[in-house]
């Protein structure tokens, strides 16, 4: 209510013009830029200890029951993962390019990397889903014969399970971002927000890049 | 409502409270003043909540075999006391009260970065504390508030996975509120307003929020994971099934000291603007007192292991953790040491902000001391568990964060509310709070000393005398709390109207009308001034 009459009366104290993109609190469209791009990296940073305290259990449990991780890394669809893979970094590519479309300003072509980028994305939970439907790795979890193969499928599920949530909040953020650009609400000016939401899908990308050799990598597969 | 508050003739000037009326302009608002009050409103709810807790407990323990609770109740209360004061209260109550109204004043800015993320992280707050709320009311947890694995994933049959689930969402409150100061910090400084111009509040604050944004996903992550497995029954802590249960506590302590450093850091930014601003004087080494808040939170999460001397944690780890302990205490005392500088040949007077900040300086020097005989190891292994930590981290947390947050909101409330309370009444209250406090916690260090070991809900008979003194110093404490919850919200109403700087301060955010417009400023600072600019004393050469 009051962010219009703010608005105002900043262009009239500092006789700029003010673009309606501009929220109230910011003197000008660079420092609101700047902030919001600022916002991401610390939350990201904030991301990466949240991922951090499974990362630690994996590498300390891992070192104690190597046998045990490498059993159960064995009855991972290795082929599958590597399939997966393959689409996330073919997603990255489509988000760097929807970032590109945006800064040009070229609406048509944002949309069309948008929609990829989601369609990729969607289609990675699609392959993990399939995966797990269908995976041994069930069964070696219902009647672990050990409790070490155990302990690696629960961190399997429950490392590969936080990363798809962070997906599905991804696509459903791209979403967002699709509709905003159909709207014609995303200018050359302020793109900012797709910027920031593909620092995010990037960042949850190379989460998988880590999780993909630690996971179904390991044990000597292919001595 | 609306019109009973039109009627006080504060001024026909608009601010941010008269601005618009009515629940929906509460609930909806993304001024940082308003967020600031919702805060306030809602923490100070959850102090009286916790402080329930603690009352039947001092209660409880005025007899041997205890006086009033079943055993399983005691363990239920002390974890409603700790979850609710640590998670609910002392880590919010200064950065999302104080630091959510100051940090953009005191920068010149007009908001903070992201004004809708700090209403969010309000409502997160309040989803969250809900949550507990229900669990501790619906049947409690008794787990203590450290949720120890494998106690709180196989044995306890309470309410384990609810609660942790509030601290969970709770958690996202505080990183929410410390990533948007970082960004304002960095991005929305007035025109002059350099790093080394900025008052030291919010270095303070700035250092808070590094750990709010580092420390808190790990508590979040752990939180999970103690869920995870009491659901799901996996063994990731639980040694009966190859998990590790010191792997827990390691999680847990990574957020969990530096958490102490969270609540105890905006109390020593608070104290700063006092003592400079009660002094009338430049602090004394404002550039140590400054780094030193960033050495703290740096050092600060490299010392969780002296919280696990006695687990099952190598000796040598132990060393290490030992002295780096003994290193966070020096960017400690460069702040006292500084304060105290700083009174040296001031013109101090004693109004009520003062007191507190003094006796923040005198209770926090004592438990910051005796925080070094638990960061000893062979000293630990005699006072671990005892009452002896417990009297430490509440002159830490009671006899510091309380006095600096009290302090501070004495020293701000005319700047807030436009209105002054009762000086004298302000000062009686500060030193009942003193009394009260010392009493009830001075003989828990001698308790601890003596062997009595903390969550037990009897005990043997030669410790009575001591624990009905700290009885009835926690009634004198709980009075002390009472005083200042009635002159201030009369003040609101019956005040004499505060002028724009009632303390002769310096800083942004008494060059601004009290209270504040909206917008914080008519137009946008330009600073070319170091900050304090107080005259210098005569003969202040030393």
């Amino acid at each position: 209510m009051s962010e219009s009459a703010a608005g105002s009366s900043l262009a009239g104290t500092s006789g700029r013009s003010v673009s309606p993109a501009l929220h109230h609190q910011f003197e000008d469209i660079e420092q609101q830029r700047e902030a919001g791009n600022f916002g991401m990296w610390v939350f990201l940073a904030t991301e990466m200890l949240f991922f951090s305290g499974v990362f630690t259990g994996y590498i300390i449990y891992r070192s104690l029951y190597y046998s045990g991780f490498a059993a159960g890394s064995h009855v991972l669809e290795v082929d599958l993962g590597a399939a997966m893979t393959a689409v996330l970094l073919a997603s990255s590519f489509t988000m760097a390019m929807a970032v590109h479309a945006a800064r040009q300003g070229n609406r048509a072509m944002l949309l069309g990397f948008l929609s990829s980028t989601i369609i990729l994305g969607i289609a990675f939970l699609g392959m993990k889903f399939t995966g797990l439907n269908f995976h041994p790795a069930v069964d070696a979890l219902r009647g672990a014969p050990e409790h070490t193969v155990e302990l690696f499928m629960c961190f399997y599920f429950f490392m590969t399970g936080l990363h798809a949530l962070h997906m599905i909040i991804g696509i459903g953020l791209l979403g967002v971002m699709a509709i905003l650009a159909w709207r014609g609400k995303i200018s050359a000016e302020h793109y900012n927000r797709v910027e920031v939401s593909g620092l995010y899908w990037h960042f949850v990308d190379i989460i998988w890049i880590y999780l993909f050799p630690l996971l179904y990598l390991i044990g000597g597969r292919y001595k | 409502m609306s019109t009973a508050i039109a009627e006080v003739p504060v001024e026909s000037r608009m601010h941010y409270l008269n601005a618009s009326y009515g629940i929906k302009s509460w609930l909806f608002t993304t001024d940082h003043k308003r967020i600031a009050l919702l805060y306030l409103g809602s923490i100070t709810l959850m102090f009286f909540i916790g402080g329930a807790a603690a009352v039947m407990m001092r209660l409880h323990l005025i007899e041997p075999a205890g006086a009033l609770v079943q055993p399983e109740t005691y363990n239920k209360l002390f974890t409603m006391h700790g979850v609710i004061m640590v998670f609910f209260f002392l880590v919010p109550s200064i950065p999302a009260t104080l630091g959510n109204f100051l940090v953009p004043m005191m920068i010149g800015a007009r908001d903070l970065a992201f004004p809708r993320l700090n209403l969010l992280s309000w409502y997160v707050y309040i989803t969250g504390g809900a949550i507990t709320l229900y669990a501790l009311i619906s049947g409690g947890v008794d787990t203590g508030w450290t949720f120890y694995a494998p106690l709180s994933t196989h044995y306890v049959t309470t309410h384990v996975i609810a609660t942790s689930l509030g601290v969970f969402i709770n958690g996202f409150s505080s990183i929410l509120t410390g990533l948007n100061f970082i960004v304002t910090i960095h991005k929305m400084r007035a025109p002059g307003m350099t790093w080394k111009r900025m008052p030291l509040f919010l270095w303070s604050m700035y250092a808070t929020s590094v750990i709010f944004v580092l420390a808190t996903p790990v508590i979040a992550i752990a939180m999970v994971l103690i869920g995870a497995e009491r659901l799901l029954h996996v063994g990731i802590f639980d040694p009966a099934i190859g998990g590790d249960p010191v792997l827990f506590q390691h999680l847990f302590w990574f957020y969990s000291h530096p958490v102490v450093y969270i609540m105890i850091l905006p109390g020593m930014g608070v104290v700063s603007e006092l003592v400079t601003c009660f002094a009338k004087k430049k602090p004394f080494g404002y550039i140590f007192i400054a780094y030193s808040s960033l050495a703290i939170a740096m050092i600060s999460f490299f010392v969780w292991g002296h919280h696990m001397f006695v687990s099952s944690q190598s000796v040598y780890a132990g060393f290490i953790f030992s002295a780096l302990s003994f290193a966070v205490a020096i960017p400690s005392a460069i702040k006292v040491f500084n304060w105290t500088a700083t009174l040296y040949k001031g013109s101090i007077s004693y109004q009520a902000p003062m007191l507190y900040a003094l006796g923040f300086i005198g209770l926090f020097t004592m438990g910051g001391l005796t925080g070094l005989f638990l960061a000893s190891l062979a000293t630990d292994v005699h006072l671990h568990d005892t009452y002896f930590v417990i009297a430490h981290f509440h002159y830490i947390m009671v006899g510091g964060a309380v006095m600096a947050y009290l302090g501070g909101i004495h020293f701000w409330w005319p700047k807030i509310t436009g209105r002054l309370y009762h000086d004298g009444w302000a000062r009686l209250a500060a030193l009942v709070i003193f009394v009260g406090f010392n009493l009830t916690f001075f003989p828990q260090y001698m308790l601890g000393y003596l062997g009595m070991p903390r969550r037990y809900a009897v005990y043997p008979a030669e410790f009575q005398v001591l624990n009905v003194l700290s009885s009835a110093g926690a009634s004198i404490l709980g009075m002390g709390y009472l005083i200042p919850f009635v002159y201030l919200l009369w003040s609101i109403r019956y005040g004499p109207v505060a002028g724009s700087n009632p303390w002769g301060a310096k800083g942004l955010e008494w060059e601004t009308p009290s209270p504040p417009p909206t917008d914080n400023f008519e137009e946008t600072p330009r600073i070319t001034e170091e900050p304090y600019g107080y005259a210098e004393p005569e003969h202040a050469h030393v």
